[in-house]
């Protein structure tokens, strides 16, 4: 080290480095984080695709696979981007391996970028090979292809935006499971993806607009099938409004260091 | 090399390597840090001891960016570690005292995304040298969770070092460690030191403040309660505590002797007292030759960090009430 000259900075490297770190993890425990998941869509599949779902009947002119499946691809995108970013923040806060970070120049729109982009990218993965086993089941119409897209790229976003805030909240296992059991899994079950919201009582269908939720599940639907309970730009615009309001509340809990830096 | 350039050089290298000015932090209304002020010049190996709860580690943490500043400035090689984050924790590098690894990863892996993290490309020459000597070759492919404790702190030590920073901070690095990786750090610290790595080192040993610093500071409560050049600490406060055991048990001390503070033990057949600095064992030794008190055996005892705290402390009360 007789260089006193510091080594050149390569300014973009910091959020490369820790988005590869986060995707390298998620593969690594890849029975966990990718094929867990996956053996649990498939299963509803074959429940809801092959077996029960024969017996209900047809709605809007689609089969109940047809129907199903949108919503199952959607939950597995959900659930693996809220989970990668809720539990491996988490873990580095409970672990106290944050402090490997924090002690560098990674910036905070970084951290959230990278830790956003990796979550993103395992619930997508999921959502694909869903999307891939479902072809066995039913094939569905793909009436908008690029809307499809955006939809499962926003939701992937917006929970992973819900995983940072989850992390950082979370004060122990017990609560970071809290947050999954007791509000993230109502909210995906009571959304709509094993029914449309319009067969339910209308008090029942008046409290299914307040869950999130539904927007996403619907909007995804609507574009994978061309219908659905909600006019696409009313699903589309209100995911798009709930994204923005988490990732502002991410970004500023990041650019505050809140529980992060004591 | 630019007379531009070289005036640049200078003025970097005249600027202080760490400048704490008024530091505070308060946990909860309880102060942890008070008014702390001091700097280190570049190039030096720097000592800050202080007993558990000090607020050593908290200062640490201020510098290194783990720690949000709760009042003053901390500038390194001139620039404000707030302001110009991105250059600061680029010039350093901090070993913590916990042990703190990612369990998913091998050694390898950790270090380019270490690396990666400060926004550098590995040198190779560098990497391969901090393996070599920290012993950490046969292990590169090992998951950290499979490391011993002594190879998780190499490691660490490592990792601190990768991105080459200018000032190293070491915080309690022997902790719990083996006499062989205590020699194979100090080697190589005194090696990077040499090579111009500015040090700052906390530990709770004395004898390793002693053998490494330049200059020690030591806290209490959150504060600085003496700044000096180690030689000089020493020579203050590095008293030596003896046990004579005498042949034949005496009845009485000479008055030159418990002018020196000593006092029969065991029934007379012990003389018991700490050096009076510049006294040495020496001089006892010639003083109880001449009063004729032949000597059975002589133990003596370096006063440790401890004692000396308490004679530091004894002066200098701390205002806070912690």
């Amino acid at each position: 080290m007789s260089d006193q000259r510091l080594p050149d900075f390569i300014p973009w490297l910091p959020f490369y480095t820790l988005f590869q770190k986060e995707v390298r993890r998620f593969l690594r425990v890849a029975s966990q984080t990718l094929v867990t998941p996956v053996i649990t869509a498939a299963l509803y599949l074959f429940i809801f695709g092959a077996t029960l779902g024969t017996r209900i009947s047809v709605l809007g002119g689609f089969s109940y696979a047809q129907f199903v499946i949108p919503g199952l691809i959607l939950m597995g995108v959900i659930n693996n981007a809220f989970s990668n970013a809720a539990s491996s923040l988490f873990m580095s806060r409970y672990l106290g391996n944050i402090v490997d970070l924090l002690v560098t120049p990674l910036t905070p729109a970084q951290f959230i970028m990278a830790y956003t982009l990796a979550a993103m990218l395992r619930g997508l993965a999921v959502g694909v090979v869903v999307w891939l086993i479902s072809l066995f089941f039913a094939t569905l119409p793909w009436a908008h292809p690029l809307l499809v897209v955006a939809m499962a790229v926003l939701s992937s976003f917006l929970f992973a935006q819900f995983g940072i805030i989850t992390a950082i909240y979370a004060n122990s296992f017990d609560s970071l499971a809290m947050y999954t059991n007791f509000i993230l899994l109502p909210l995906i079950y009571l959304g709509g993806v094993f029914y449309p919201i319009s067969i339910l009582p209308p008090a029942w269908a008046g409290l299914s607009h307040l869950n999130p939720l539904f927007y996403l599940i619907d909007g995804f639907r609507h574009a994978l099938l061309g219908q659905g309970d909600l006019s696409f730009t009313t699903a589309f615009t209100v995911s798009i409004l709930m994204a923005l309001a988490l990732f502002a509340w991410a970004a500023t809990l990041i650019g505050r260091s809140y529980r992060l830096r004591t | 090399m630019t007379t531009q350039a070289a005036a640049g050089i200078k003025k970097y290298m005249s600027v202080p390597a760490l400048a704490i000015r008024d530091l505070s932090k308060h946990y909860d209304g309880q102060p942890a840090v008070k008014g702390l002020s001091f700097s280190i010049d570049p190039g030096e190996i720097f000592g800050l001891l202080g007993p558990n709860g000090a607020g050593k580690s908290t200062t640490i943490n201020m510098i290194a960016g783990v720690t949000r500043i709760g009042g003053g400035t901390i500038e390194v090689f001139g620039h404000d570690n707030r302001r110009d984050y991105r250059v600061t924790r680029r010039l350093v590098g901090v070993m913590h005292q916990e042990v703190v690894i990612d369990n998913f990863f091998t050694i390898d892996q950790t270090l380019k995304f270490h690396a990666g993290y400060y926004g550098v490309r590995v040198d190779p020459a560098w990497r391969e040298r901090l393996i070599e000597r920290l012993g950490l070759g046969p292990h590169l492919h090992k998951v950290m969770i499979k490391l011993s404790g002594g190879l998780k702190r190499r490691f660490m030590i490592a990792k601190a070092m990768l991105h080459k920073p200018r000032l190293l901070i070491l915080d309690e690095p022997t902790a719990g460690v083996d006499v062989e990786l205590r020699h194979t750090l100090w080697e190589f610290v005194h090696e990077i030191n040499r090579e111009g790595t500015t040090i700052l080192l906390t530990t709770h040993y004395l004898e390793e403040a002693e053998q490494m610093c330049d200059r020690i500071a030591i806290m209490h409560h959150g504060e600085l309660i003496a700044l000096e050049a180690t030689g000089a600490l020493v020579e203050r406060l590095g008293t030596r505590g003896v046990i004579v055991h005498l042949r034949e048990p005496a009845e009485t001390l000479p008055a030159e002797l418990l002018a020196w503070g000593a006092r029969l033990d065991d029934g007379g057949s012990s003389i018991r007292l700490t050096l009076p600095p510049p006294r040495t064992t020496g001089d006892l030794l010639d003083l109880l030759g001449r009063y004729e008190m032949p000597v059975a055996d002589l133990e003596t005892k370096r006063a440790g960090l401890e004692e000396v705290f308490l004679q530091i402390t004894k002066a200098a009360p701390a205002n806070g009430g912690e």
